[in-house]
């Protein structure tokens, strides 16, 4: 009954904040309509140099094959590996294949011929996709090549590699993303928000009044909570909605099981809210931790870059980290269509790290 | 009603409070006088169960602050020295909100604050941050009084509120005196001392002395003259380089001077009388021994 009262209170402050309800909507639909286009580690569009030594048939065959590749824009010819050179210190090539003069008269003599290829590695992703693309359409060139050839060269193609990319058959980097992207938002809405209340409460003075009234404490704090928690759940779903009718994105595992995990890590990650607003007595101060914790636990979690590929005493670090098991276990009933039981142990790690701050949380209270 | 019995508090290096003890009667008006900084608020968020004193006790109605406090939060009325109510909320909403956190409704307690309600009731729709300072206050004592409280604790609630919202707040006061409340109030402001049954004068955290205004302005010792003339501050150098002069200082438009001799000295250019001593008075007295 009491509690009635005091969510009442939360809902009329919350509504009648001048931009909390706008942010509310505007967030979720921003995030889901512009981030899964521009956060999108495929390379495209990499600018080619060729150094053509040869002036052949083939080479000529050579570059027409590579220019029709979605992945590369030729950005120009050099006559000489320097020149090459230059136009990548310029930043108007990302990747330099030089073709060796004689590689026609190599290729039907001895089926056999060299190129090189010096991508640009500034950007060490680009550089690496670059040169395996490249040799991919050199492998495809060669392959075409012997079987024309009257000579008949060695046969290559004695394992044909076909990979079937399990669970994202085409790699496409939306899928990966937005379940990654709901993380993002509950984390924000559910960990800044609330501590930012009550420590705002703190900095008004409020809390003085409501501290001397019959009001338990941890009612008080509920009452706090609750709304983010519904607030966060709504954004899922306006989440879920967006992914299915814009990108025709639908978990393959059950709703039933996002909304489990999404419940319980809200509630784990408000908890870590509630142990900054103990230490915290200003908004800046409190967003401050709040904002270093969340960077920590988003670079760490396994969002952007794979956790096995981190040193060991980082990969040690992301045990700890919340946001490690709510990707987890997102990315796996979206993509793999994981059930609830084969996620069991995200979903007590994920209960016991919630009970720790619940714990902390009630502890530092206490003590002032 | 209340008694607080040697309480001490630091916070860090700095003693707030130092030994702090007195009693306050029941239905009574008790006045803690001092300039800031002296540690009235914080001897008000002990009584009011906010902190926790370092050594000391402090009992209301009976009642220990520190094991008793859920029902002694039940049973007082604290108005913060900071005005504390939602600013975005209603003044309406806030008085509903308060009376509801306490299990009770405005209905019910109505005619307790319909004095002081009733001023602010025209504006009942205006989000209380939008109120000038004497209409916060006044919400804010409402606010303070919808569960009927037994003992009502008021840190510095004329602080920032014009001389006639000021009055008005005294009279109110006075009002829910006659109907049996006990009030602790405090000000840095020395005229409202006379407003008060009894006051305690606080300084650097300790209490220089308890009594009724006027068994306290009866009580000052010397003989207290007011001087003046065109030029207070030169006056007030040329005082102080005499030696027959035991105290002198300006308060007001004159000053205030006390002399080592029985009689009164013959004394040039400037006006003198004997004058009354008020709290004021006293307070400087007593801070300086």
């Amino acid at each position: 009954m009491l509690l009635k009262f005091l969510l009442e209170k939360e809902i009329k402050q919350i509504r009648r904040n001048p931009f909390l309800p706008r942010l509310i909507i505007a967030y979720p639909v921003l995030v889901m309509l512009v981030f899964p286009w521009v956060a999108n580690l495929e390379v495209k569009d990499i600018n080619l140099c060729i150094v053509d030594n040869d002036h052949s048939v083939y080479s000529q065959r050579l570059t027409e094959q590579i220019s029709a590749s979605e992945y590369f824009c030729l950005s120009g010819t050099a006559a000489t590996c320097d020149e090459a050179m230059e136009s990548i210190k310029r930043n108007d090539s990302d990747v330099i294949l030089e073709i060796d003069a004689g590689f026609e008269k190599d290729l039907v003599r001895g089926g056999n011929s060299t190129v090189m290829i010096s991508p640009n590695s500034v950007n060490g992703t680009k550089g690496a996709f670059a040169a395996s693309y490249l040799s991919q359409i050199l492998s495809d060139f060669s392959d075409g090549i012997r079987e024309e050839l009257p000579s008949g060269g060695p046969p290559s193609g004695i394992i044909e590699i076909n990979p079937q990319y399990r669970y994202n058959p085409c790699l496409d980097y939306k899928t990966f993303i937005i379940p990654a992207l709901m993380v993002i938002l509950l984390t924000v809405i559910c960990g800044f928000l609330p501590t930012l209340n009550i420590v705002g409460e703190k900095e008004k003075g409020t809390i003085e009044q409501i501290n001397v009234t019959p009001v338990k404490k941890s009612l008080f704090i509920l009452s706090k909570l609750i709304p983010y928690w519904i607030t966060g759940i709504f954004i899922l779903t306006v989440c879920l909605g967006l992914a299915a009718l814009i990108y025709g994105l639908i978990p393959a595992g059950s709703l039933l099981t996002v909304y489990l995990f999404a419940i319980l890590f809200v509630v784990t990650y408000s908890g870590l809210g509630l142990v900054v607003s103990n230490y915290s007595t200003t908004m800046q101060q409190a967003m401050f931790v709040m904002f270093f914790f969340t960077i920590v636990m988003l670079l760490m979690s396994g969002i952007f870059t794979p956790v096995r590929s981190m040193p060991g005493w980082a990969q040690a670090i992301t045990y700890a980290n919340p946001l490690r098991y709510f990707v987890e276990a997102m990315r796996a009933i979206y993509l793999k269509g994981s059930g609830f039981f084969a996620l069991i142990t995200q979903f007590f790690v994920l209960l016991g790290i919630a009970g720790l701050f619940g714990i902390w949380a009630i502890m530092s209270y206490k003590k002032r | 009603m209340i008694t607080a019995e040697d309480l001490h508090k630091n916070y860090g290096g700095t003693e707030a409070l130092k030994g702090v003890g007195f009693k306050v009667n029941r239905g009574e008006i008790f006045g803690i006088i001092g300039p800031d900084g002296g540690g009235k608020t914080t001897l008000f968020r002990i009584l009011a169960t906010l902190t926790g004193a370092d050594s000391g006790r402090a009992s209301i109605g009976g009642l220990d602050v520190v094991r008793d406090f859920g029902q002694i939060r039940r049973m007082i009325g604290y108005m913060p020295g900071r005005f504390s109510l939602y600013p975005d909320l209603t003044v309406e909403e806030n008085l509903n909100f308060y009376a509801m956190v306490f299990g009770t409704a405005v209905a019910d307690n109505y005619n307790l604050v319909r004095d002081i309600y009733g001023q602010i009731e025209p504006f009942r729709k205006r989000r209380a941050g939008a109120l000038s300072g004497g209409m916060k206050q006044k919400l804010a004592l409402s606010c303070a009084l919808i569960h009927r409280p037994k003992v009502l604790m008021l840190d510095e609630p004329t602080t920032g509120v014009d001389p006639v919202s000021r009055r008005e707040f005294w009279q109110m006061l006075k009002k829910l005196k006659e109907q049996g409340m006990t009030i602790l109030v405090s000000t840095p402001c020395m005229d409202e001392a006379t407003l008060c049954d009894r006051i305690a004068l606080m300084q650097n955290g300790g209490i220089l002395s308890i009594d009724t205004p006027e068994k306290m302005v009866a009580a000052y010792p010397e003989k207290l003259y007011a001087a003046r003339s065109g030029n207070n501050y030169r006056l007030l150098e040329t005082l102080k380089a005499r030696n027959d002069i035991k105290m002198c200082y300006i308060s007001g438009e004159s000053l205030r001077v006390i002399f080592r001799t029985e009689e009164t000295p013959k004394m040039e250019g400037m006006e003198i009388r004997r004058m009354e001593a008020t709290v004021e008075d006293c307070f400087i007295y007593l801070m300086q021994q």
